[in-house]
């Protein structure tokens, strides 16, 4: 038992030993004093991929980079910057990759075509059939 | 039978496709490695602080000497750093010119990680809110960048650099000679 305790302490301290030891980016988990610019800011950050912690966005992780992200994100609103640029910022560096939000290009037109193709196929035969269904 | 009977095997048809996909995204996961959009553009702007005593800071301006340096972002707080520290030392006596960011550094941390694996860098500059790193399109430590003689970001290795990634290092570097 208590083997396996100790086991337990191990496993869980070992992720520390690879963290560093600064405080957090002035912005990381200090809002803005202006709510109308802080939602901006919530909003964006719910929609950026966190870089270390692959599934889970900028607002919802405490890894040091995400929480760096943060506050970059919400100095730059700070600062009267568009969230959208500030997207566009990024991707320009980590490619689509970064932001949850997709985009209409030429890898990914087919995801927004085939569901309406589908659609108008779909009512196609549905009216055939159901003319069929009334003619007998 | 008429020609319309055939569309009954359309849906197990459409299942199989389905399998297939499915298997080859489970024997074949896709790499976790985020590669930065930024090469080929110049290095961002930037200066930094220096991070210890010995070594001055690092600016954007430093890489269009008209020789390839190697820019590496690291940090005594990560172990894979430590693993690449031999190899960096190797490079350094080939001649290469390094300079580092260390991200998110304290100055008596990195001072006791340079003591014990060794300082190849020319320049350090501390990066403290990981903003040069984002600039650069860096996803994590270490990382290492190849920047050609006029500033511009020419290769990215990610994660530590192994023995046997040295000869690739060397030809990446000898391509930004052009």
């Amino acid at each position: 038992m208590r083997a396996l305790l100790v086991l337990l302490a191990l496993l869980t301290a070992l992720p520390a030993a690879s963290q560093d030891s600064m405080p957090p980016a002035p912005y990381a988990y200090r809002q803005l004093d202006d709510p109308a610019q802080e939602a901006k800011a919530q909003a964006l950050m719910e929609t950026l991929r966190c870089l270390k912690c692959q599934s889970q966005s900028i607002a919802d992780s405490d890894a040091p980079m995400a929480g760096d992200m943060r506050s970059q994100v919400r100095q730059r609103i700070a600062a009267g910057e568009d969230p959208e640029a500030i997207r566009q910022w990024l991707i320009e560096r980590y490619g689509d990759y970064v932001s949850y939000t997709p985009r209409l290009t030429g890898l990914t037109w087919p995801l927004f075509v085939l569901p309406l193709q589908l659609l108008a196929v779909i009512t196609l035969i549905a009216r055939k059939r159901l003319r069929k269904g009334g003619g007998a | 039978m008429t020609g319309v009977r055939w569309t009954i095997w359309l849906p197990l048809l459409l299942f199989a496709g389905f399998l297939v996909l499915v298997v080859h995204g489970l024997t074949r996961p896709g790499s976790t490695e985020i590669e930065s959009a930024m090469i080929g553009k110049p290095l961002p702007r930037f200066t930094l602080e220096p991070a210890v005593d010995d070594r001055p800071g690092l600016a954007s301006s430093d890489f269009a000497a008209g020789t390839p340096r190697l820019l590496n972002i690291f940090a005594s707080w990560c172990i894979p750093c430590a693993i690449e520290a031999p190899q960096l030392e190797t490079l350094r006596r080939e001649g290469v010119a390094i300079d580092g960011i260390a991200i998110r550094d304290k100055r008596e941390d990195l001072a006791a990680f340079l003591a014990r694996n060794g300082n190849p860098f020319n320049r350090i500059g501390r990066d403290d809110v990981s903003a040069v790193q984002l600039a650069l399109g860096s996803a994590g430590v270490p990382e290492s960048f190849v920047i050609d003689g006029k500033g511009v970001i020419r290769y990215q290795h990610i994660g530590a650099i192994r023995p046997e990634d040295l000869p690739l290092i060397r030809e990446k570097l000898r391509e930004a000679e052009k």
